[in-house]
């Protein structure tokens, strides 16, 4: 069951997007922060968005799972126009977004399984002992099975990380963001948890949206796939891509300045992104 | 710049200064009024909650246990020292005049319309009003408050509605015990310091009550609940700058809570004053 590498040429799809910003406008007291970003996520599809900080990038975020309304512009997200929605609405759409945060912010007074189950038992009409399962499972996904009973401050930053993934995907989502999943972490610890995300995206093929810094992970992600027989993640072969396709982003100033493919990225001649790739 | 006139230069800096200090009030009048109106939305939510499900009973136990076991031993020992204390202060007056036996009376009065809520607000304010916007502030500081949001739970029925309904139960049950407390201490007192008999004490304690009176009591507690636990929501849910506005809004949430509280206690008296004279 592993997930092989296609050609570009099988790619695509002509559905709606799962996300689609359309001249969205931030700001705050200082001023504007994100000025008239315009892009799409399709169904399926990895789009990393790359940028310095305080360029608006965990905005973005906030603006696609609904957690803040644009100032001007539209926002769209499976298939609903979120702008300006009532929250009671929102809490509905946001069931079906799965949210990964820098830090992780899991509930400090919850032990793991109480955090990973948190989503289900939120939705009502099943018992802990019917969600125990679908915990372990979620669980044994990021390969923390046996943290079940430990409670947040006793986990390390990469553990705190992979329980907010199985707590975002416990629900199998449609759209996936994730927020510097491996921001502050050592990269023995960042690449097991690019792995995952690798993994996530190639057995569930989530729609995602994905932010970072770190240009090695955003790399690693677009040259690898994962390999179910072997349960690890393999570099795909050249010119072979995998099968999600995968996009970049890269902010500057709350603008959009790229917006492509990898092999755009590596060949494009904009002297400021040859500079922040090189 | 050499040639510009001294005094046209003061004239100038005092325009300036004039409309930045108008600038400068307006724009803080102009947050009071948000923060009222913020708190307003808050407090009227929490309730309004309370009529809808989901409603979350585990958590409401919870702090129940928090609020109202937690400040238990606070209560028990402040109440009983409070009626002593008052004992002590009418009591050598009431010699002078030789009515001894007044004390139960006005020791039951004074607790039980007046001390017994308000100590009761006060103490329980300083306790949990802290304690909530403290853990509060903390869980929006590290995201748990957006990452609850993003999974689809509303913070305000999660986490306000709970707390003030746990308040609103608990805090009344404190002050009858604080009252009650507040009464054998001052029981002690006059037997052993003014050689009345617990026996005048009590009689005299229960006969001077009336239904006004009780009622009086328990309309404040409720009141003081309320203030307690929204102002320490609303601190806690308004947190900016980190830890460090973790602790300035832990320390507002005391001092709002308890201002607040002895205003309110002016006003319900007044009001209850007014409600007995007209029934």
């Amino acid at each position: 069951m592993s997930a092989p590498p296609t050609s570009t040429a099988a790619l695509g799809s002509s559905s709606e997007p799962a996300l689609d910003f359309s001249d969205v406008w931030l700001g705050f007291e200082e001023g504007p922060i994100l000025r008239g970003l315009s892009f799409s996520v399709q169904p399926r599809e990895t789009l990393i968005l790359l940028g310095e900080t305080g360029t608006g990038k965990t905005l973005t975020l906030k603006l696609a799972a609904g957690l803040l309304c644009p100032d001007s512009g539209t926002v769209r997200a499976l298939g609903q126009d979120i702008t300006g929605k009532p929250e009671r609405e929102l809490l509905e759409f946001r069931r079906q977004v799965g949210f990964v945060f820098q830090e992780g912010a899991l509930f400090d007074s919850l032990t793991v399984r109480e955090n990973v189950a948190f989503r289900l038992l939120e939705e009502g009409n099943v018992t802990e002992e019917e969600v125990e399962p679908v915990v372990r499972e979620a669980l044994s996904f990021v390969e923390l099975e046996n943290t079940v009973d430990m409670y947040p401050s006793e986990l390390s930053g990469g553990m705190r990380r992979r329980v907010d993934i199985a707590r975002a995907i416990i629900t199998r989502p449609e759209l996936l963001v994730y927020d510097s999943p491996t921001g502050g972490l050592d990269p023995v610890t960042s690449t097991t948890i690019i792995e995952l995300i690798i993994k996530q995206r190639d057995v569930f093929k989530t729609s995602s949206l994905l932010v970072t810094h770190r240009l090695q992970d955003a790399f690693m992600m677009a040259t690898h796939y994962f390999d179910r027989k072997s349960n690890r993640m393999q570099p795909l072969p050249p010119g072979m891509q995998g099968e999600v396709p995968m996009g970049f982003l890269i902010l500057r100033d709350g603008k959009i300045i790229f917006d492509g493919n990898l092999d755009e990225l590596v060949h494009t001649q904009d002297e400021y992104i040859r500079e922040y790739i090189s | 710049m050499s040639n510009t006139p001294l005094p046209a230069t003061r004239q100038q800096s005092s325009v300036a200064a004039s409309s930045s200090v108008i600038g400068v009030l307006t724009e803080a009048a102009k947050e009071s009024v948000l923060k009222v109106q913020d708190y307003s939305i808050l407090s009227y939510h929490s309730v309004a909650n309370l009529f809808s499900r989901p409603r979350y009973m585990p958590d409401t136990v919870t702090q129940m246990d928090d609020i109202g076991t937690g400040s238990l031993p606070i209560v028990l020992l402040s109440g009983f020292f409070i009626g002593a204390v008052m004992v002590l202060q009418t009591g050598t007056q009431f010699q002078r005049f030789g009515q001894v036996s007044l004390t139960g009376d006005i020791v039951s009065l004074a607790l039980v319309r007046e001390l017994g809520p308000t100590i009761t607000g006060l103490l329980v304010a300083g306790r949990c009003s802290s304690g909530i916007a403290s853990e509060l502030g903390s869980m929006l500081v590290t995201e748990q408050v957006d990452a609850m949001r993003a999974m689809g739970t509303n913070p305000s029925r999660k986490l306000v509605s709970p707390r003030v309904l746990a308040a609103l139960i608990v805090v009344p049950l404190l002050t009858t015990i604080s009252v009650f407390v507040g009464l054998l201490g001052g029981m002690v007192a006059s037997v052993f310091s003014l050689r009345l008999s617990a026996t005048t004490f009590w009689q005299r304690a229960i006969a001077i009550l009336e239904f006004s009176d009780l009622m009086q009591g328990f309309s404040k507690s409720v009141v003081f609940a309320f203030i307690l636990s929204t102002v320490g929501c609303y601190q806690g849910l308004n947190v900016r700058g980190g830890t460090q506005g973790v602790g300035r809004a832990t320390t507002q949430a005391v001092v709002v809570s308890s201002v607040l509280i002895i205003v309110a206690d002016t006003f319900l008296t007044k009001l209850a004053l007014y409600l007995a004279d007209k029934l």
